[in-house]
């Protein structure tokens, strides 16, 4: 495979990342299945290319564009995130990719819109199990503006420096490190610049337990089990709970997007 | 000699004994494989769900005993007994493993979840009600108790549709599996309410 060149980021974490083997062999991407080991059983019939990104509403420079498109003039950085799943689960992931506000900027954000609308790719003959009713396809996620301009929401197309495994969400996802994992939608094939606050899979869903913001936060527990603290996976079968930790850690970078808010009841 | 007959002859030559000696295998099967990493990069939570299942699938197999005799001629009462109590110690090893590996023991957090998830709820009470039935489930209990050993041993029936909704709750999205075993479990509880058209006889 060939090597990403990514360059180093300020905004990585000093913590050890995860194995290879441990970020591609455990994983949540219910297009291929509910089981964490589905999606790397079954994500090889994913076609990645061509892949098209259709970029619409309030911007300046609407359109389909290509993976090469989207990546042309691109300068890729190593960002070694926390990763943090809703189920209580994380990992160290050494991410490649770049600034979801370097995209935005390009295409040009108008001024009315206050939100970032996201969306898999919806083709069940390569992802069986859409042709399962477990969520209402495609999968849909969403940002504010202002998250999804923040430096640490990145788009991701590599991790350890190498082109992104089909089960992680080839060729194109994004990361938002201080909310819950699913934010970070996988495969995107549609953004939007929305006014108003976008529809949401996993609020959709079940909204009692999973919120548009879904920022991980150690003190509002998901109804069905507790967020306070998180097993890192690779610890083996007698690996401890540690802590987690308010907005996965990013506190510093994120906590003033939601000063004045209620963050038990914005969750 | 029909199928039914010669499954019975088949399960009639095997002692009790048998089953208990065969029980913990796949509990050391599977612990053997979450050593070495034959249970994937997280084997906590896959050795929990492994057990949990196969304890669900003994009291499911528990249950299909009376229904197996009656609507298909099929005899496995013999063991009856040693399924029940192998769902025991599997329901005991699941709730164990989610104490002591997944909980990491700590004990704020359990309680809590003791008391706020329901999932957890249901799933204990599922725990709750076997224990009585483990406790007497010895031949001095069944000649001491008499015909209230059987009624006791009804709260098998609470105990397998709280073990299923345990499953269906604990889920995700909207999932097939859990709703399969949910409906085996109240179809296998609904077989008993199908009136007998005549006093059962003796069987053999």
């Amino acid at each position: 495979l060939a090597d990403l060149g990514a360059k180093p980021s300020q905004f990585s974490t000093d913590a050890t990342p995860n194995t290879f083997e441990e970020i591609t062999t455990y994983n949540n991407f219910y297009e291929f299945g509910t089981g964490k080991s589905d999606p790397a059983e079954y994500a090889d019939a994913l076609t990645i290319d061509p892949w098209t990104v259709k970029i619409d509403g309030m911007v300046d420079k609407p359109g389909d564009y290509s993976f090469d498109d989207i990546m042309s003039g691109v300068e890729l950085e190593e960002r070694i995130y926390r990763f943090r799943c809703v189920e209580a689960w994380s990992m160290v992931v050494p991410w490649v990719g770049f600034e979801l506000a370097d995209l935005l900027d390009r295409v040009g954000v108008q001024p009315g819109a206050k939100y970032v609308a996201f969306e898999t790719l919806y083709r069940p003959e390569e992802m069986w199990a859409q042709k399962r009713p477990i969520l209402e396809w495609p999968y849909r996620e969403g940002l504010r503006l202002d998250e999804a301009m923040n430096p640490l929401t990145i788009l991701s197309t590599g991790l350890y420096d190498e082109p992104m495994p089909k089960q992680n969400g080839a060729p194109l996802r994004l990361v938002v490190p201080w909310k819950y994992g699913f934010k970070s939608i996988k495969s995107i094939v549609r953004i939007s610049l929305v006014e108003d606050m976008p529809p949401t899979s996993w609020n959709m869903a079940n909204a009692s337990e999973y919120g548009f913001y879904s920022n991980v936060n150690p003190q509002v527990d998901h109804p069905r089990w507790t967020q306070a603290s998180e097993r890192q996976v690779g610890g083996g079968l007698f690996a401890k709970r540690i802590p987690t930790l308010m907005f996965n850690g990013y506190e510093d970078e994120v906590a003033g997007m939601y000063a004045g808010m209620d963050l038990s009841k914005f969750y | 000699m029909t199928l039914p007959d010669r499954i019975n002859a088949a399960v009639r030559a095997v002692p009790s004994w048998v089953l208990y000696a065969l029980a913990p295998l796949p509990a050391a099967w599977w612990f053997y494989l979450g050593f070495t990493g034959g249970l994937g990069v997280e084997p906590i939570s896959a050795l929990e769900h492994k057990v949990g299942l196969f304890a669900l699938q003994l009291l499911i197999a528990g249950l299909a005993v009376t229904p197996l005799r009656r609507f298909a001629g099929v005899n496995l009462i013999r063991h009856r007994r040693a399924i029940g109590v192998v769902a025991f110690f599997y329901v005991l090893l699941h709730l164990l493993i989610w104490l002591v590996l997944d909980m990491s023991l700590l004990w704020s957090q359990i309680a809590a979840d003791l008391v706020k998830r329901w999932y957890i709820i249901v799933g204990m009470a599922s725990f709750v009600l076997l224990i009585p039935l483990a406790v007497t489930s010895n031949n001095w209990s069944v000649r001491k108790l008499g015909s209230t050993w059987r009624t006791l041993h009804k709260l098998v029936y609470g105990a397998c549709l709280l073990g299923g909704l345990h499953f269906v709750i604990l889920s995700k999205g909207f999932q097939l599996e859990p709703m399969v075993y949910m409906a085996i479990i109240v179809g296998l509880l609904g077989l008993r309410l199908v009136p007998k058209r005549r006093p059962m006889m003796a069987r053999a």
